[in-house]
Order: C-alpha cells, then structure tokens, then sequence
C-alpha cells in the first residue's frame, strides 16, 4: 500500500460472499446446483435503490475493483483510476458492486472449488460458463442485495461484453450500459490468440488434464506463456516501443549471444508471465477464453447484432482507443451501428491513446472526462428520479 | 427566451416538432439540446472534436465521434427527417459528396455557410490585397479548418447539378441579422447562408 491511502480511494475493503442454493442451469446445458459469488461493495446504497452500479470484470480481474484488501497491499484494485470518490464512478454518489465471475478463482465457484458430489476440486470438470451465465448469476446476486434496477452496469472488454449482455437479457433492469474497449464478438484473429495460449496451457506436462490440483502442481509455464502472449495483444505497438524499445536489460550496450533475457521487453514479459501465474488458475484462464470466444449475441439473429439489440432500453455510452488493436475501434462501432439501427440512445467517444486495449485501465485525461460526464448525467438521473 | 444563436433559430424554425433530427458537425450539441427540449426532436449529433464530444454528453446531446469525411456509412438510407450542417460544409475534403450523403440518410437537407462572396470578404481580398477573414469566417489562411469555400452562387449552381431541390433559403447580414435588402443581392450582402433543400 501506499504510505497513507489517497483521498480518491475507497480505502480498505473487505469482500463479501453471497451463497446461492437455487440451482443455475448454465449454457452448455449443465447446472451448478449451489455457488457462490464473492463481490465488493463501495459507496452507499440510496433510500430509492437507485444509484446502484454493477461492474463487471474482464479475463483476469477479480471482484476486488477498487481500495486496498489489507495495509500491505502494494496495488490497489484494478479500475482504481474509474472508481472511488471524486472518479468517474463517484463512490459519493453510488452503490459500485462488483463480484468475481463464476469459473473464477478469486473466491467465487470455480475449477479450484471443492466439488460437493466429489470432495476433490473441480478442476477441468467445472462446466464452461458463458457471458450468459454470468449475466444470469449476476441478476441473481442484484436479487440478492435487493437491486431491481441499475443505474449502470459498465465494463472494459469482456467486461463489456457482459454489460451488452445485460442490456440485451434484462433491457428494463438497467438504465445505462457503459460498453467500453469493446467488440460485439471476437474475431478469428482473437480467438486464434486465444486458442494459441490454451495450448500453451494444455500442453504443459504439469496440466495433467486439467486435474493439476490432484497432483499438487501447478502447469506454471504453459499458464505464463499464455499470459505473454495475452500480454502482447493488450499492448500497442507505440506503447511497447515508447516503453521499452529496443534497450537491454541493466544498462548493457552489447548482446551476449544467448537465449537468456536480454532485451527489457523479455524482461517485462516474463515478469508479467511469472506474476500472473501465482494469482491466477489455469482453468479459470481456459475457461475465460472460451467465454471470450463464445460471445456472440448476434448470433441468435442470422449474425444480425442489429437486431439482437431491438429489446434494449438501456441508454449506451460507448468508448473505444485509437490503439487498440485487439478490440479495434471499428469493434465499437458495429455495436453504435446496430444501436443506431435502433433508433436506441448512444454516444460514442474514440479516445487518443497509445496504450493499446489496456488504455481502458489507465488514466487517459480525455477518457476520463468522457466517462465522469456521462456518469455525472446517470448520478443526476439516480438523485431525481429514482429507480 | 433562450440565447439561440440567429441562424441555428432559423433552422429551429424549419424543424417540425418530433422530427428526427442528424446534426452534422454538432459543436457541443447547442442546437440539438434546443431541439430536444423545444420540438420533442430526437436523433444524434456527429462530431470529430474530442472536447466537443464532452460538452455533447454534459448537453444530454447523443453524439457519435465520427469524421464526416468517412462518409454516413453507419446510417441507412433514409433514416432522418432532417440532416444538418451548420458552418460545417466549407471544411470537409467533398462537399459535394457530403450533400449526396445527407439526401441518402435525410429526407430533407438543412445546410448553413459562409457566403464567400460577402462584400466584406470581397474588400478583403480586392482592397486590401489580404485573404479574407470575417465574423463567420475569422481563421488565418495558415490554420483555417475551412478548405471549400463557395458563395450563394456556387452552391446554387452545385444543386442544380446535383439534381437538388431547395425549398427555401434564407441569409443573414453582419452580426447575424436579417438583411432588408439582401434579398435583392444576397450573394453581395449576406454573410450567411442557410438553405433547406431535398431531391427534386
């Protein structure tokens, strides 16, 4: 943590647990009979329930979005720059939840979850969870804390995806969807990258298939190398130059001929690989990407997203970075095309930034701007109206 | 009642109640807000300036951060009641093109520019020997954004070309008023122009 908690933070937080005993009839046609579902809250919830705002996680986030878990903490939570007093996401004006996915490994039901029919951990028999599922977990767990309707459901990425989603399933249960670094399903290219790091995974002698837990090991390299090369795909091209060029490591001004780390950019990348790989499961990951992969409400209407979205009524910002090359921002605007397809109310903001996908996470002024106006517009709607 | 710049009230005036409405080049949404909260008009603005885009969302304004020059590919034919172009249509890269655009997706046109033909600008560049510069027009040459300037003129021949049928023009003086006397020599006497128009 840092010396004393910055006065924009929400400070220490503490996660919360929701158990739920109803079964959930998933997607692929299986069901999880219970789950639980670990969330975060900040800000307080207004006597008319209105101002509540759900966040939703992309592939390697957790529930714990914003603040500090413990003083020892050296990094605060991952939408830090969006969310706490004063930010975009103004913890004075509202109710932020945000809950780690199911199939994720931050507390919530998972593949390292003890399987009740079992007594052994999930691991590769934990069912694939969609974008749907989690969409559906999610109203349970706004049942759960008594929330009918939010004032906004907002995310990055798959983050995103999961607030489309909403829009799209539950269209009265939300007033706003911020839909941000977004795209309306993966494209071959995407899901080639992500196909690449499940092998690296699988293909790990330590995945044993899937059922590593059994065997007390972990399948470290094949998870770091999928990391790497997730890695590669958030970064731009700009950015990995600006930051690290072509500079050797530790100030050497010549190579050395070996295949050990030189560069800076091997560096980093191996860093990012080996710290990942302590925080994060590999099934979990496995099962991130499929859910990546999957996504596809169009695919419903003849690949007509226009028409999956003829149900909405929840008004739409959405923002896409000049950089981003993974989630490009003619991503973004093939869900503003089939919004304006609509008639549906939409804003679309394209930011300058050379971060590439991960500008979502960083603090980019006219980002920033863009986000705390809007959400400026939802906190007066959530103080006058109501639910 | 409201501070309605003059030529964005005239274009108000033209817009029935409930239409909807395309702004192109919205600025910060000062009309459509207007719009919205006058005539029940709904629609979307399109804008290319980052800080605009802010004072459209602060505005309750839908806008789109788009460059016209890409074209209205996102709209289908059409989709609007009125497209409009306030001071827009001298700096993109074809206006002609643009206009074609605008009757795709709009049943009717809306259009407002600087006549460059004004006797003010014609002094600028006769008398003084200088590149014209006036209250609608007040860039250096160096950094104007305006690259197709025309004057009443122009643009009428442009639509008779085009095929384009204007329903009504109106023209503004020097500090945005309306001229007694343009209407006998608009081309020399009026500042702005402001037409409304669809396909013949």
């Amino acid at each position: 943590m840092p010396e004393s908690i910055p006065p924009d933070s929400v400070g220490l937080v503490e996660p919360k647990c929701a158990r739920f005993d109803t079964a959930l009839t998933l997607e692929c046609g299986r069901s999880l009979p219970s789950y639980e579902l670990v969330y975060e809250a900040y800000g307080k919830l207004n006597a008319e329930r209105s101002n509540a705002i759900l966040i939703c996680h992309a592939l390697s986030g957790t529930h714990h979005a914003a603040g500090y878990n413990s003083p020892a903490d050296r990094k605060p939570g991952w939408w830090e720059v969006c969310i706490g007093p004063g930010k975009p996401i103004d913890t004075n004006r509202f109710f932020v939840i945000c809950c780690n996915n199911l199939g994720g490994c931050h507390g919530s039901t998972g593949p390292t979850t003890i399987n009740p029919a079992t007594g052994e951990p999930y691991g590769a028999d934990f069912p694939i969870i969609t974008v749907q599922d989690w969409v559906h977990s999610q109203a349970r767990l706004a049942d759960h804390l008594g929330i009918d309707r939010w004032a906004a459901i907002a995310g990055g990425s798959l983050g995103a995806m999961q607030a489309l989603q909403w829009a799209i399933e539950y269209p009265h249960r939300l007033r706003h969807a911020v839909v941000i670094a977004a795209a309306p399903r993966l494209s071959a290219q995407n899901i080639a990258f992500n196909e690449v790091a499940r092998q690296a995974i699988r293909s790990d002698p330590e995945f044993h298939s899937g059922r590593y837990q059994n065997h007390q090991v972990v399948p470290r390299r094949g998870l770091m190398l999928a990391r790497m090369l997730g890695h590669i795909t958030y970064l731009s091209d700009q950015a990995m130059r600006a930051k690290f060029g072509r500079d050797l490591r530790r100030g050497k001004d010549d190579f050395d001929f070996h295949y050990e780390v030189e560069f800076e950019v091997e560096s980093y990348l191996r860093y990012q690989g080996e710290s990942f790989v302590n925080r994060f499961d590999a099934n979990t990951y496995l099962l991130m990407t499929k859910a990546l992969d999957y996504f596809d409400p169009a695919a419903a209407f003849e690949g007509n997203l226009a028409k999956a979205l003829v149900g909405v009524a929840a008004q739409f910002l959405v923002v896409a970075f000049t950089s981003d090359w993974r989630f490009s921002p003619a991503r973004s605007r093939e869900i503003v095309r089939a919004l304006l397809d609509n008639d549906k109310e939409v804003s679309y903001a394209e930011i300058e930034a050379d971060h590439g996908h991960d500008a979502f996470l960083m603090p980019v002024p006219q980002y920033l701007e863009v986000f705390r106006t809007y959400m400026d517009k939802v906190a007066a709607e959530s103080a006058e109206s109501g639910v | 009642m409201n501070g309605l710049r003059a030529d964005l009230q005239i274009v108000a005036d033209w817009i029935t109640p409930r239409a909807r409405v395309l702004d192109l080049g919205c600025g910060d949404g000062t009309l459509l807000r207007h719009l919205q909260d006058n005539q029940s008009v709904t629609g979307y603005g399109l804008e290319i300036d980052a800080e605009k885009i802010v004072h459209c969302i602060r505005n309750g304004v839908n806008v789109i951060q788009t460059d016209l020059d890409q074209g209205l590919s996102d709209f289908d034919v059409g989709s609007f009641d009125y497209v409009v172009m306030t001071q827009t249509l001298q700096a993109v890269r074809r206006p002609d093109l643009l206009l074609d655009e605008i009757l795709r997706v709009g049943r009717m046109g809306i259009v407002t520019f600087p006549n460059f033909a004004f006797w003010r600008l014609r002094y600028y560049l006769t008398v003084l020997g200088r590149m014209p510069m006036s209250g609608a027009l007040s860039y250096t040459w160096y950094e104007t954004p305006n690259i197709h300037l025309c004057s009443i003129k122009d643009f009428e021949e442009l639509c008779l070309q085009k095929g384009i049928r204007i329903l009504e023009r109106e023209v503004l003086s020097h500090d945005l008023r309306r001229p007694v006397i343009a209407g006998v020599l608009p081309n020399l006497l009026a500042e702005i122009a402001i037409y409304r128009f669809c396909r013949s």
